[in-house]
Order: structure tokens, then C-alpha cells, then sequence
């Protein structure tokens, strides 16, 4: 295989990596929020179910939540409902796993969405009081406070965090290969296996660097933006 | 008549009280200055008057409208807690400005929230307020451009674009440096010239007794000490009053 083969078979599994990275973002960055007011309730009933939630999906590596995902449905159920669309989809439309990279897309979602309502959280529980109460004796309700006062003091504090987390999610899509999903590190995998190509498996890291390398410059745009006022 | 009438307000924290019973009133353009030493309950006096705390007992009145009587078993809600917010002003000890603002904006913001004119109006307003404290210059900074005494200035001028029947303060110049207390006072006073009803929480005792027409000294949740600055600073009848000014004449 010519360098440019391998090139467009491993970007071929880079397109999966990238569509796992964006959809959990997509979707977890705003399921994240509900989940924080959760923990932050003051019914204590919702507060401790959001913890112990949040507990697990924290406490379990994000392969074995993966693993659960996938599997349990038929295992405990009878209905291997992943495998059902696996199936479906490549003989509707000669889609490969599509089912697989679903119960993939769930776990990371669910995953994503925990460590990012503890940051959320964390934003707005350092905004001060003074902030809301300034707000307050000026008459605001409390959702123009939220809106107009808290948010960007918050999005300023959460940047950093939220990027950190950000760039570790392209490098966590690596963990899908774990139910054969064709990401591109299990492209290399196959390299390996089926043309004895070891190479192509450290190639991958150019991918990785690269990718990160735009996020970053991005990233730092957006902190950049908020430097115009401190908090 | 009487602008502001405060009855027997009780207020407990668990089981501290706070307020044993706090009773006063303020004519319009009247300047009540209220010392004591601090956990006296003062602040959280200014919190319930701008019902950042709602007292367990006692009423509030502006204007001959209660807006508070506790008496009443009827809860507030919110609303009604945001309308009577409306009545007062609020300058805190450590300015609790909006720091993605500009001063412009901080001005700006609530009256705008509000719909209290067109924009022009409202900026027009602004302008003249943050000029009537100096700061015409500063338009365009953000809060952490500018000193502690600017800071509070901007937030006198900020609680006064609502036009607060009552505006208060609390320890305005508690957080500044001493050099920059003095300009914070002299904008005070200059609210004084323009018949502003003022309730003003400090330590200043100098001050407090050049500005306010009345002076309250609050000791352990309770009236020490109510008359005007000469009453008061001259002549205490309290024995508490004659130590507190005492320990605070002899810091200088």
C-alpha cells in the first residue's frame, strides 16, 4: 500500500474518531447543564440521585461503560437491540457499524455529560453572591440575573476546563475500537493484521496532534475573547 | 409626613437574633447614619430594608405603602419582593460591580432590563449621573481598569439611575484605601445637597457627623442611641454610646 492509501484508509477511520468527538459534544456539553442544576437542587431527593450518578459515570472506566451499554440490552433483556441496527442499517443502506458506533455515541454522551455538569457547577458556585445580589437590589429577576450577569462570568471560569476536557474526548474515541468500531486507530490495527503494516499505528498520532493542534489555537481564541474583563 | 417608617423589625439567624426590635423613621432628604461597632446587626438592617432578608417580625413602610408587615400571615412573592426592591438603593461595602461591563454599562444595565426609557434616555441619564460623580472620563473602562474609590462611585451611580426613594450604603468606604475614602464621601455628600434620603452604615464617625441629620447607634441588635449628630456625639445618654465613641475617639 502506497503512503496515500494507507493516508485515506486511516482517514477514513479519522471521519468515525471526529463524528464520536462532535456528537458527544453536541450533546453532552448541554445535557451537562441539567444535570448540574441536579446537583445543585435543593430538594435533596434530585441532589443525591445527580451525585450518585455522577459517582458511577465518574467511577467507571468510560470501556467498561461501554461494554455496558452495548451488551446489556441483550444479555439482561433478550434484545440486542445494538446489534438489530448493525444489521438493519448495512442491509438497508451497506452501512457498517452503525448500531455499534450508536451504543458508542450513548456511553460517551452519558460520560461527557457528568464531567462537564461538575464543571459547570464549579463555574457557577464561584460566581459570588454579591454578583446576584447586586443584581437583585437593582430589581433584576432572577433570570435576567442568570442571563445577564452570571453566564459570561461563568463561560470565562469554565473555558479552561471545558478544553482540557475537550481535547482529551478526540484522544477518548480511541476506546470505541474496544466493540470494533472503526475508528482509526482499529484501521491501523487492521493494517497490521491483514499487510504486516506496523507504521501505520504511529501514523495515526499525526492525526491526533494535528487535530488538536486546530482545537487549541480555537480553544485559546475563545479565551482570548473573554480577556477582556476579569472576575 | 414620614418617607420611611421601620417598625419593631425582628430578625433572627438560627438561633441568633440579630434585630431585637428596630423602630425609626426618615423624613424625605433626611440622612440617617448608623455607627456600632460590628455584629451590632447593622447590615443586616440595610439587607432588610432591601429585602435581601426578610425580617421575622416587624413592617416596613415608604410613602405610607407598607410593603412589608409581618403581622400579615400572607408570604410575599418574588414579584413583590423585586417591586418593593424598587424603593431602595443598595451600595455595597465591596462594590459588587459587573465586571463584564463597562461603567457605561454598568450604569446602563438595570434600567434598560427594566425598560425604564428608550435608550437614549437611559444613556443620557448615565451619563449625567457618572459626570455627577466624576467620571465622565471613565466611560469606557471595565471595573478592574479602575480604582477601589472609582469603583464604588460608579456603583453610587449605578444605584441611582433607578431613582431609589431610599438609597443606601453600606460601609462604603470600609474596603478602600484611606486615601480614596475621601472621595467616595465627598460624593456623598454632594447627594446630600440634592435632597437625597440616604441611610448610611460607617464608621466614619467624623463624617457621620458632618452629614446626617439623624444618627443611630445599634448595639447587640437594639436602638442604643437615636437623635441628631449633636445629641448623639455631645450628649449620650447611653453608657454603651459614651464607651463605643470613646474606643473610637482613641484610635486617632
Amino acid at each position: 500500500m502506497s503512503f496515500l492509501e494507507v493516508t485515506q484508509y486511516l482517514f477514513d477511520g479519522f471521519l468515525i474518531s471526529l463524528l464520536i468527538f462532535a456528537v458527544t459534544l453536541l450533546c453532552g456539553a448541554p445535557l451537562g447543564l441539567p444535570i448540574a442544576f441536579c446537583s445543585m437542587s435543593k430538594v435533596k431527593a434530585i441532589k443525591a440521585v445527580s451525585k450518585v450518578v455522577v459517582w458511577i459515570v465518574r467511577g467507571v472506566p468510560l470501556m467498561l461503560q461501554i461494554f455496558i451499554i452495548y451488551y446489556v440490552p441483550g444479555l439482561l433483556f433478550k434484545f440486542p437491540m445494538f446489534s438489530y441496527v448493525d444489521r438493519y442499517f448495512f442491509s438497508a443502506y451497506g452501512i457498517q457499524d452503525a448500531g455499534r458506533i450508536m451504543a458508542v455515541l450513548i456511553a460517551f454522551t452519558i460520560n461527557y455529560a457528568c464531567y462537564f455538569s461538575e464543571i459547570y457547577r464549579g463555574g457557577i458556585e464561584s460566581i459570588s453572591m454579591g454578583q446576584y445580589e447586586a443584581g437583585y437590589v437593582l430589581g433584576l429577576t432572577k433570570t435576567q440575573i442568570f442571563r445577564h450577569i452570571v453566564l459570561k462570568q461563568v463561560i470565562k471560569r469554565i473555558v479552561p476546563p471545558m478544553s482540557n476536557e475537550i481535547i482529551t474526548l478526540i484522544k477518548d474515541t480511541a476506546l470505541a475500537n474496544c466493540i470494533v468500531v472503526c475508528e482509526i486507530i482499529k484501521q491501523a490495527k487492521d493494517l497490521a493484521a491483514t499487510k504486516a503494516l506496523v507504521w501505520p499505528l504511529f501514523y495515526t498520532g499525526v492525526f491526533y496532534l494535528l487535530f488538536v493542534g486546530l482545537l487549541t489555537i480555537i480553544l485559546g481564541r475563545v479565551e482570548k475573547k473573554l480577556s477582556y474583563f476579569r472576575s | 409626613m414620614e418617607l420611611l417608617t421601620v417598625e419593631n423589625l425582628k430578625k433572627s439567624f438560627g438561633k441568633t437574633e440579630v434585630l431585637k426590635g428596630i423602630s425609626f423613621s426618615l423624613k424625605k432628604g433626611e440622612v440617617l447614619a448608623i455607627i456600632g461597632s460590628s455584629g451590632s446587626g447593622k447590615t443586616t438592617l440595610l439587607r432588610c430594608l432591601n429585602f435581601l432578608e426578610l425580617p421575622d417580625a416587624g413592617s416596613i413602610a415608604v410613602s405610607g405603602k407598607t410593603l412589608i408587615d409581618c403581622s400579615d400571615a400572607t408570604t410575599l412573592d418574588d414579584e413583590t419582593v423585586r417591586q418593593n426592591r424598587l424603593h431602595f438603593g443598595l451600595v455595597f461595602q465591596n462594590f459588587n460591580l459587573f465586571p463584564q461591563y463597562n461603567v457605561l454599562g454598568n450604569v446602563t444595565l438595570a434600567p434598560t432590563l427594566l425598560e425604564k426609557g428608550t435608550k437614549e434616555q437611559i444613556e443620557e441619564n448615565a451619563r449625567r449621573l457618572l459626570d455627577q460623580v466624576g467620571l465622565s472620563e471613565k466611560l469606557d473602562s471595565y471595573p478592574h481598569q479602575l480604582s477601589g474609590g472609582q469603583q464604588q462611585r460608579v456603583a453610587i451611580a449605578r444605584a441611582l439611575a433607578l431613582q431609589p426613594e431610599v438609597l443606601c450604603f453600606d460601609e462604603p468606604t470600609s474596603a478602600l484605601d484611606p486615601e480614596l475614602t475621601g472621595e467616595v464621601l465627598r460624593v456623598i455628600r454632594g447627594l446630600k445637597n440634592r435632597d437625597t434620603t440616604m441611610i448610611v452604615v460607617t464608621h466614619e464617625m467624623e463624617f457621620a457627623r458632618e452629614v446626617a441629620d439623624k444618627v443611630i447607634y445599634m448595639a447587640d441588635g437594639v436602638i442604643e442611641e437615636y437623635g441628631t449628630p449633636e445629641q448623639v456625639f455631645e450628649q449620650p445618654q447611653s453608657e454603651k454610646t459614651r464607651a463605643f465613641l470613646h474606643g473610637a475617639q482613641s484610635i486617632y
